[in-house]
């Protein structure tokens, strides 16, 4: 059996909504992305504690006409993106703080 | 030619830039005089400098001008380094070292970096861009490296005043951005002229057929600005600070993308 994921924004993260769409720049290497429809829903689910092919069950799957196992190939894929360049962290245990030190004040 | 005195020896130089002030220190008096000439029309007769850096100039540098620079955070020190030279700045005393070889260029990169890091927490930032003011605002041309920034820069009407053909200052004032003149330059070869005005519209330069100007949607605007702002420091609170201002930004200025043939014409437009 495959084990559950855990996703969650990481700290090291910029992020603002320009309408709808989700802007996010990643403190590590500046790599600004914008989030679409479905990017956006995982981006807002990703509390760490929920895992995703929960995310994809019950939110991608309730607003697009998508089969569970083709939601969570594209859903891995994306998350895998964004980890490379700092924005979500993965894990395969809940992640229940993810945080990134802001150290003192510059 | 500015002349160094004894007194300048022992009181360094005060080179003011966006209306901050930085002392630099040096026992070399050549070296002061070089960053006289280096730095004319933005040398202050200030007494009470914000900012200080101590300049120990060393032989040779440790590697070469062309290598990346690396600034980071340590315990309560922000340190700058590449190959020509090695630099850190204490935000609390404002008092900070540089070590470098004897050629202003090393010092220009690490003032870009500390006004980049004083101007993150002002609401401001320095950008990939010319600037000119003409009728008393000023107008931004931003672009990567070959975009235009120096042509658009070189082909202005004697009514515009050339802030810079290389990196723009942008603090804000009252509600508004302004653009400053900076004594960084490109290829050019000139600084900026030390002035301030209110910023009426940043322009994103593309070379084509025609002059034209379009109007482009927020998201581009932001990841257009993003793109050409100076980011020195891989930072969480610096990147935050950067970010949300290239949004207040956006919000305030017109942003928009001005496709242009490389002859005067263009700033027909410009007006």
């Amino acid at each position: 059996m495959t084990s559950r994921r855990y996703v969650a924004r990481s700290k090291a993260i910029a992020a603002r909504k320009l309408g709808e769409e989700p802007m996010v720049m990643s403190a590590t290497d500046s790599t600004l992305f914008t989030l679409d429809e479905v990017a956006s829903v995982i981006w807002a689910a990703a509390d760490g504690v929920t895992p995703l092919d929960e995310i994809v069950e019950k939110k991608i799957c309730a607003l697009y006409d998508v089969s569970p196992e083709v939601a969570l190939k594209d859903a891995e894929a994306l998350i895998e993106n964004l980890a490379e360049h700092g924005l979500l962290l993965l894990s395969d245990e809940p992640l229940v703080e993810a945080s990134v030190s802001q150290g003192e004040t510059r | 030619m500015p002349v160094v005195t004894a007194a300048a020896r022992s009181t360094g130089v005060v080179v003011e830039i966006g209306g901050l002030p930085i002392r630099l220190r040096c026992d070399d008096p050549n070296f002061l005089r070089q960053i006289e000439e280096r730095y004319a029309g933005y040398i202050s007769s200030a007494n009470d400098a914000r900012f200080e850096f101590e300049i120990e100039l060393s032989p040779q540098s440790a590697g070469p001008r062309d290598e990346d620079v690396s600034v980071t955070w340590d315990s309560g020190h922000w340190l700058m380094t590449r190959g020509d030279f090695r630099a850190e700045w204490n935000p609390s005393t404002a008092r900070g070292r540089v070590r470098q070889t004897v050629n202003p260029y090393s010092l220009d990169c690490v003032l870009r970096i500390v006004h980049t890091l004083l101007l993150a927490r002002e609401g401001g930032f320095l950008l990939h861009a010319s600037s000119a003011i003409r009728n008393g605002r000023a107008f931004l041309f931003s672009g990567v490296s070959g975009a235009g920034k120096t042509t658009i820069a070189s082909l202005a009407p004697p009514d515009a005043a050339l802030l810079t053909d290389e990196i723009s200052y942008v603090i804000p004032s009252d509600g508004r951005f302004d653009a400053v003149g900076t004594p960084f330059y490109g290829e050019l070869a000139r600084p900026g002229l030390n002035l301030r005005a209110p910023i009426e519209a940043l322009y994103l330069l593309a070379k084509g057929p025609e002059n034209k100007i379009e109007e482009i949607g927020s998201a581009d605007a932001v990841r257009g600005l993003l793109g050409n702002i100076l980011f020195f420091a891989r930072d969480p609170e610096f990147v935050n600070l950067v970010f949300n201002t290239a949004f207040d930004f956006v919000g305030r200025v017109p942003v928009r993308r001005l496709t242009f043939v490389p002859n005067a014409s263009v700033w027909e437009l410009i007006v």
